[in-house]
């Protein structure tokens, strides 16, 4: 089961409102390569794993990506929070408002609904592994991508630290990878 | 939220986090009894500074305490929070 703790994992700034950016950065909260993804991903994934180590690192990280949803959906409501019907029409956000006021929604960067057809789980421990990999490198490059588009210092600090994060989730599922390939292979020869 | 408040937040946001970088880091090398060793003497300072802060500000998490009225509904939420 989980709890939930009152506190971010770590401090959501933004340094003005700016709803374009909200805009782009809403993809990481519902698009292919975002927090929603990845959470949803690991954890039904861990089902399947056949080390303590795989199914330990897939519950965790897959709870830490929830943490990190919470702070993509403190980051956009920072955003939008105080923007005018005149800038949201000038960030071309009418559409979104439509549906949704201001409102946090899972949807990417061009206003298209999470679908759980962005992950898999495929029961192969091999192949989800690796599609794990991939998973992070794409987050990292996105937010790459997201602080290119920023010219604001306090919100870039934060995207920064979630950059960060993939690179270190990237390399603790390239161990879970090795131990679980040791661990299959162990099992073929005696 | 006041500046104290604030401060005593990000520390032990700041030390929760160190936790989990070893408690990931735990989970795919089990035997480093090094880092095992650190991870126990961090957990304990942040179940102190947690307490500390629990005490004064009201409850983070499921079963804590809570003084009358009910604390954990109290304002601000996470996102509420200006941490600049």
């Amino acid at each position: 089961m989980w709890f939930y703790e009152k506190k971010l994992q770590y401090p959501a700034k933004v340094g003005r409102a700016n709803v374009k950016m909200a805009k782009y950065l809403i993809t990481q909260y519902g698009g292919p390569d975002g927090e929603l993804a990845a959470s949803l991903r690991y954890l039904t994934q861990r089902y399947h794993m056949p080390t303590p180590q795989a199914k330990g690192i897939l519950t965790d990280i897959g709870t830490e990506e929830l943490a990190h949803l919470e702070i993509i959906a403190t980051l956009v409501y920072k955003l939008m929070d105080r923007a005018s019907i005149e800038e949201i029409k000038q960030a071309d956000l009418g559409g979104y408002y439509a549906d949704h006021d201001k409102a946090v929604y899972y949807v990417n960067g061009s206003g298209v609904p999470w679908t759980a057809a962005y992950i898999q789980s495929k029961g192969d421990p091999v192949a989800d592994l690796h599609e794990d990999m991939a998973a992070e490198e794409k987050a990292r490059a996105t937010y790459e991508w997201l602080i290119n588009l920023s010219d604001d210092p306090d919100l870039n600090d934060t995207l920064k630290f979630l950059r960060e994060r993939e690179i270190v989730h990237f390399q603790r599922f390239g161990e879970t990878l090795q131990i679980v390939q040791e661990h299959l292979d162990a099992k073929k020869y005696y | 939220m006041d500046r104290e408040q604030l401060c005593m937040l990000k520390e032990l946001m700041a030390l929760e986090f160190t936790v989990l970088e070893f408690h990931l880091y735990l989970d795919t090398h089990p035997t480093d009894q090094r880092a095992l060793m650190e991870y126990n003497s961090f957990v304990q300072q942040l179940k102190v500074l947690k307490q500390k802060y629990q005490e004064r500000y009201g409850p983070l998490s499921w079963q804590e305490p809570s003084s009358y009225p009910w604390q954990w509904i109290e304002e601000p939420w996470p996102w509420e929070i200006c941490y600049e």
